[in-house]
């Protein structure tokens, strides 16, 4: 049969349409989608290249005697090239995974039971992504040692600190390239260096850098690395671990057991389609990652200059410097962040607000930078992506100043404070 | 997280937004929540001295929608009652009343404390502060 992406309805900016349309004064269709921290729609051109693969090439990657099965296999071995091309890294260094969940996961465990006879302490920062956070404690319970290092007011780690941290018996450091929440981008070439003169792996969570900023393995001694497809406008439900071969080799033990897929270190029938799709979004990023890393940055500043030119006590989480060009993460001061959601409801985006939190608490992230609980609550995550063009970023600007206005119209604090009384020095009658 | 309509009423259309001259008299003012909880309400009321009638009542909040959503219906409610039928409004009643879900029942919590906090500085004011706070819970 064929298959034809033209017939997929098309929403706006050209990705499809999930939600009923409704369009702005300035033309900016509604919902405008800007938590591209959270997941990212897909490209057309990557769906174009992975529908082949559900229906025509359906073939079971692992079936080595039929032309099924090679096709398959040739889709993988693309999509695997691909993604190696894209970290500099070589083929045979891609391992392929159900998402950066399982390949943090992979990495973690799988560098602690192999090299367990080496050393059983690791060394991670307070602000990572749960997935390594959650590891970690798990392996804690194991006997292993875990030291979680702070970060400094702009979210990056003390390089010095991190010296100080390792001793004999540090055998992984495993430190996020990119932070989801604020988009803080670590010094990996350092970290590392500095790893690799120790001798110790080095681990990163690269989920949100891979196809945003540049990566490369080799230049900033990276050992393994965690990839996902769906922050890069690939499909959901896979991605990679790169897993360094040379200059040291790097063995991981398995943590899925089955048929001995992905050179015995992630067993299980290979989603085609899906690493088809990733490979393509890697290519995507390879040619374009230059240019539209230029096309964010001008967009989120565009966007922090208009919120942060018409309101006063706004502010930003994070270094500005060292920073994913697409991510803006700000505190607008007595304005509580989930009520401020609630007035811009025709625009996706995500807070630090304890209420949008399934455990009540403020964003640990925002926390670990000296950010009080109070602005945590104030807290607003932007994530402009591929898709979202200079109208919407006008249009969410517009919404936001207004929203907040109101909201501070309806707040104590923002009374309290205009009267001349600092909060801080206020006895709150605990509820 | 999906609000009830009356909530999303109460937050795009709140009551009785404002201040009230915390020095006068004739007001109550209660001032519940921490910033650092994400809550802070503000609930005023003015009563008529001959009747004990609330006859006004204004709010200010800092929180999620359904912390707005309970200070203003609060407000609605005590309006028109005597200081001592306001202190018969429960926190269950404004739950009922807005659907609040269970994360949310803290909101009302804090609305039924902030009636009581405004009840009492009102009394203080007039000399016969009542022990109110310990009738609360």
């Amino acid at each position: 049969m064929s298959t034809d992406v033209k017939t997929i309805p098309q929403g706006t900016n050209g990705h499809p349409a999930t939600q009923e349309q409704r369009t702005a004064a300035n033309g900016v269709k509604l919902p405008v989608y800007m938590d591209n921290h959270a997941t990212t729609p897909m490209d057309p051109r990557v769906l174009e290249e992975m529908l082949p693969y559900f229906m025509e090439k359906f073939g079971n990657a692992a079936s080595r005697n039929h032309s099924f099965g090679w096709a398959g296999e040739e889709g993988v071995e693309t999509g695997r090239e691909r993604v190696a091309k894209l970290v500099g890294a070589t083929p045979k260094e891609i391992i392929f995974t159900s998402g950066a969940t399982e390949s943090d996961n992979l990495a973690i465990k799988g560098v602690a039971e192999m090299y367990r006879e080496k050393g059983n302490h690791i060394i991670t920062a307070v602000t990572e992504h749960k997935a390594v956070l959650d590891t970690c404690k798990r392996l804690e319970k194991y006997g292993y040692r875990v030291t979680y290092m702070p970060v400094q007011k702009d979210g990056l780690i003390d390089l010095e600190e991190l010296k100080r941290a390792m001793d004999d018996k540090t055998i992984l450091v495993t430190i996020m390239a990119a932070n989801n929440e604020i988009g803080v981008v670590q010094p990996v070439a350092e970290i590392g260096k500095l790893c690799h003169e120790r001798g110790v792996i080095f681990h990163t969570d690269a989920t949100q850098a891979v196809g945003k900023i540049p990566i490369d393995v080799n230049k900033m001694n990276i050992d393994l690395m965690s990839i996902s497809a769906h922050k890069m406008y690939g499909p959901k439900g896979v991605g990679a671990l790169y897993v360094r071969r040379k200059n040291p080799r790097v063995q991981i033990s398995a943590i899925i057991d089955g048929g001995g897929h992905e050179r015995g270190m992630r067993s299980g029938t290979l989603n085609v389609p899906g690493i088809v799709g990733l490979g393509k979004a890697c290519a995507i990023a390879s040619e374009e990652m230059a240019k539209e890393a230029c096309h964010l940055a001008g967009l989120r500043n565009r966007l922090r200059d208009r919120i942060m030119g018409r309101l006063d006590e706004v502010y930003i989480n994070g270094s500005m410097e060292h920073r994913l060009p697409g991510n803006l993460n700000i505190s607008f001061a007595y304005v509580e962040g989930e009520s401020l959601l609630m007035g811009i409801n025709d625009i996706a985006v995500s807070s630090g607000s304890a209420c949008t939190s399934a455990t009540l608490e403020p964003s640990y992230v925002l926390k670990a930078l000296g950010t009080g609980d109070d602005l945590a609550h104030s807290s607003i995550r932007f994530g402009i992506g591929r898709f979202n063009t200079e109208a919407e970023v006008d249009y969410v600007a517009d919404r936001v100043v207004e929203t907040v206005e109101r909201l501070r119209e309806l707040s104590p604090l923002y009374e309290m404070a205009k009267e001349g009384v600092d909060l801080k020095s206020v006895k709150w009658a605990a509820e | 997280m999906a609000y009830s309509d009356k909530v999303l009423d109460h937050y795009s259309n709140p009551r009785n937004v404002g201040s009230m001259d915390k020095n006068s008299n004739e007001v109550g003012t209660g001032l519940v929540g921490a910033p650092e909880c994400g809550d802070v309400m503000k609930l005023q009321i003015k009563v008529n001295p001959q009747t004990n009638i609330i006859e006004d009542a204004k709010f200010k909040t800092f929180g999620c929608g359904s912390a707005i959503a309970s200070s203003s219906l609060a407000t609605e409610w005590v309006k028109g009652k005597t200081v001592d039928e306001a202190l018969q409004i429960k926190n269950t009643e404004i739950v009922k009343e807005l659907a609040l879900p269970p994360v949310k029942i803290h909101c009302s919590v804090l609305a039924e404390d902030a009636i009581r906090a405004a009840i009492h500085d009102w009394k203080a004011k007039q000399g016969a502060a009542k022990p109110v706070a310990a009738e609360a819970k």
